[in-house]
């Protein structure tokens, strides 16, 4: 009897969130759609020939899709790079810079080991990547752990230190012999393998795959229990003998790492080679997601889908109806406006 | 002792300037005032004595307007009123100092209190605020410059232009919540002669204290709270600390329930060593000063304090939540001055801290899962990576059963149950793995009858079991029929150290609340 009264709750838990996140999304996405037609209408294009042009443009062809799976794969990363620190109330605001460090880790390693075979090489560059994000976040989160600086604002400023080290690295010792700005390319061993012909890389297999872990890992690992313990009440879980500090410094620097893997993806799979200013603010983008879906993953891969629609949409709109390509920030900023509002809806349907 | 009761009828002529009647306030599984009357008369000071709890908070809160009595009605000059909120008891000529102040640091002393009134024009004229403020702060010896920022002043000074802010808003009556509180010996005095004048001006000064000095040197009238109810009223001639400690506390002794020792408890090693401990502590709270104490195994050792002296800060020292700043601590006989919590947990040392919603729990997390919380490792599975939840639901079913506490649901979010139960689930939670050594503050607080008593018959079986004890508590009941010793807490010092049945609540109160300082039986 006590077994059934305690079970029956949590499904209804479950089942009552699955039902407000659909409707969520769902609002969400008519909305900020809505809103665009209008100012689509208010400059004199037709709406729908325009939307009907972004989705056959990018979900109407092999081609189109995959252009959006390649965009959504670094910010599917750093998405993650946030929402796990921001699981025990740590706002990575340096996912950016991680990227940057970790990509030139990678790069050293491309550059350093080309002789090796892919199946060694991509694994050495994976680490390395891993390992400079880890570094450029350990500085933040070992202020933060002795209670010195906070570090929301040490990992922003670090943003832009780190562009400024690939740019000295780059220009310095790096620069191939007809740039100045970039690499030799990679040799193909120091690529990541793509699929189907399409440049949907490895990396997006990295993005799935580490968020499902990540959601199991919340969910059901003792240390997903102490994080979300943390989280919910840092100074009870002190009292209970969770060590806040080693979580502090471990759950940051591991944030880091996944931001420097994804630098590495960037370097290694999309470019094939490192340049300066390589990064089109894919940690940013992946800051804004993470917090606006608060964190879940599977939130993080349905909202990284949508903005790379935006964007890859936004390329062909302007070239087939003369719409100018500023217009899809617009659109962008709609849909994050809508989604910053969903509290409302949220509490108006409870 | 019930002679004391009520006696101000008889010897007032006047009628009082505004009443309180059958003021009954109730929030989630605490009466907070029960049936509460109050006479306030003009041209007195009023004392409000108790201990933390006693409901003198809510009491004035109803009063200002912040809450709303249940039942009891509010009678000005002889017509009832309403005051539904703050600016109802200030059109009703009420005003309220607060504990923490209510100003704004980047303006100056003139535009604060213009900022209060309630008549301020479009266009300010701050010259005739700063006319009135200097020609009342003249009259009564509140002398603040009005053009200074509020951020340059000292706390003291601070308190005075709240008093300002009440006198030119013209408030009859004025509430100051523990007004000594923030203040230095000489200005607590100087205070006191401000509060003088006023009174020769016809003013109703009501004043919020637990101090007993302040009541017995100031106050022309006195009403003592105590568990939410009126336990007497005296007027001047009457008082005496004797008399206010008998109404503040407990009246009779309960007869100890305890069982005497096994052995004596010096033939063992102390679970608990402190040696000189010294902590300084971050903003307002209060620093321990040269700590020395010892916990045998098989002891409780009662902590007896008013709010807000040390005793929390005592425990979070042996958790080592606190720094030692000085000193050293042992547990079980090795030095643990720098041990992290988690090692301290893992030496089965069990914490039930006073506010178990902010201290022990995660509010959202179920309650299976936050009884887990201090021990995760226990349910680890493939290595931590799942985590066995029958086990987890089993062993919390058995921490509640145990102890004979009703088993809760065990899935709803831990913040969704009653004080009551949450505290149950801490006590359970935290005597389930047979502890070495138990920190406990205000174990009963949120309890019903039945539920007090399992958790005294818990903390004595633990006892039994080995364990020593910290019990930390306002009630001197319990702390009298639990405790083994009972050490006194005042302002960050212990200040008596006793075996209960050599003292008496009489004693351990005036330690309490600083009346003299005496050490009592050292052992």
């Amino acid at each position: 009897m006590a077994q059934q009264t305690d079970i029956v709750p949590r499904k209804t838990i479950v089942q009552r969130w699955i039902e407000s996140t659909i409707a969520r999304y769902f609002y969400m996405i008519v909305l900020s759609f809505l809103l665009f037609g209008l100012l689509l209408l208010f400059i004199g294009k037709d709406p729908i020939q325009s939307y009907r042009d972004i989705f056959t443009s990018t979900l109407g062809s092999p081609y189109g899709f995959s252009e959006v799976i390649v965009s959504m794969t670094p910010v599917l990363l750093t998405g993650l790079a946030v929402a796990l620190p921001s699981k025990i109330m740590l706002i990575n605001v340096g996912a950016e810079g991680q990227l940057y460090i970790g990509a030139a880790f990678a790069t050293w390693g491309a550059l350093t080991f080309q002789a090796l075979p892919a199946w060694q090489l991509i694994p050495i560059m994976m680490l390395l990547g891993l390992l400079g994000g880890a570094l450029w976040a350990f500085i933040p989160a070992y202020l933060k752990s002795i209670g010195l600086v906070n570090e929301t604002i040490t990992s922003l400023l670090l943003n832009s230190v780190a562009p400024k080290i690939i740019g000295f690295l780059v220009f310095g010792f790096w620069h191939s012999a007809m740039d100045t700005n970039k690499t030799a390319r990679f040799v193909q061993a120091a690529r990541l393998p793509t699929f189907f012909g399409t440049r949907v890389n490895l990396g997006l297999i990295f993005g799935l795959v580490l968020l499902i872990a990540f959601w199991l890992f919340m969910k059901y690992s003792r240390w997903g229990l102490e994080m979300r313990a943390i989280g919910g009440n840092a100074q009870a879980a002190r009292r209970n003998g969770i060590p806040l500090k080693t979580y502090i410094l471990v759950v940051f620097c591991t944030g880091g790492a996944i931001a420097g893997l994804a630098g590495m993806v960037q370097a290694s799979g999309y470019y094939g080679l490192m340049l300066t200013n390589f990064s089109v603010g894919w940690g940013f983008m992946g800051f804004l997601i993470s917090w606006l879906v608060g964190g879940d993953p599977i939130g993080i891969i349905v909202m990284s889908f949508i903005v790379s629609l935006i964007y890859s949409g936004g390329n062909l709109l302007q070239i087939t109806s003369g719409v100018p390509y500023s217009i899809i920030n617009i659109l962008l900023a709609l849909t994050l406006f809508v989604v910053l509002a969903r509290p409302s809806f949220a509490k108006g349907r409870k | 002792m019930e002679t004391l009761v009520a006696h101000q009828s008889s010897k007032n002529t006047k009628p009082p300037l505004l009443s309180m009647v059958g003021i009954t306030k109730s929030f989630p599984g605490v009466v907070a005032n029960d049936s509460i009357n109050l006479d306030i008369y003009a041209s007195e000071i009023h004392a409000l004595l108790g201990e933390n709890g006693a409901g003198k908070s809510t009491l004035v809160k109803i009063l200002y307007g912040f809450y709303r009595s249940d039942k009891g009605s509010i009678v000005m000059n002889g017509n009832e009123i309403q005051i539904r909120t703050p600016s109802d008891a200030r059109q009703a000529k009420i005003g309220l100092v607060f504990q923490d102040f209510s100003l704004i640091p980047t303006f100056t002393v003139a535009e604060n209190i213009a900022l209060f009134l309630t008549n301020l024009k479009a266009i300010l004229n701050l010259h005739s605020i700063e006319n009135q403020i200097i020609e009342i702060s003249k009259r009564y010896t509140l002398d603040v410059d009005p053009h200074k920022l509020v951020s340059q002043l000292s706390l003291g000074e601070q308190q005075k232009v709240e008093i300002l802010k009440l006198l030119l808003s013209n408030a009859r009556i004025l509430i100051l919540d523990e007004p000594t509180r923030v203040l230095a010996p000489h200005e607590v005095n100087a205070l006191f002669m401000v509060l003088e004048n006023l009174k020769h001006d016809g003013y109703a000064v009501i004043l919020i204290t637990h101090k007993l000095q302040e009541v017995t040197g100031f106050a022309d009238r006195v009403t003592v709270l105590r568990k939410g109810k009126v336990s007497g009223t005296l007027i001047r001639s009457e008082l005496s600390e004797e008399k206010l400690i008998q109404l503040m506390f407990a009246k009779k002794l309960i007869s100890p329930i305890r069982q005497q020792l096994l052995r004596p408890a010096s033939e063992k090693f102390p679970v608990m060593e402190l040696r000189s401990i010294e902590t300084h502590g971050e903003g307002s709270s209060i620093h321990l000063k040269g700590i020395d104490l010892d916990i045998f195994p098989g002891e409780i050792v009662g902590v007896a304090g008013v709010s807000g002296n040390g005793q929390k800060e005592l425990g979070e020292v042996v958790l080592g939540m606190e720094r030692c700043a000085h000193g050293e601590k042992l547990l079980f006989g090795k030095d643990a001055t720098h041990w992290s919590i988690g090692k301290v947990r893992k030496n089965r040392v069990a914490y039930i801290p006073e506010n178990p919603l902010q201290m022990a729990v995660t509010g959202w997390l179920p309650v299976v899962q936050n009884m887990a919380l201090t021990r995760t490792w226990l349910y680890a599975r493939w290595w931590g990576f799942r985590l066995d939840l029958n086990k987890m639901l089993n062993d919390a079913r058995r921490a509640f059963e145990r102890l004979g506490f009703e088993v809760p649901l065990l899935f709803v979010p831990a913040m969704s149950l009653s004080g009551g139960t949450l505290q149950r689930m801490t006590i359970a939670r935290e005597l389930s793995f047979d502890p070495r050594l138990v920190i406990a503050s205000y174990l009963t607080r949120g309890l019903d009858v039945q539920s007090t008593l399992a958790a005294h018959k818990a903390l004595l079986d633990t006892r039994e079991a080995g364990a020593g004890i910290l019990l930390i508590s306002e009630d001197l009941e319990e702390l009298f029929s639990l405790s083994d010793r009972l050490i006194v807490c005042f302002e960050g010092q212990i200040v008596g150290r006793f075996k209960p049945e050599e003292t008496n609540p009489i004693e351990v109160g005036h330690l309490m609340t600083g009346s003299k300082v005496a050490y009592g039986s050292t052992d």
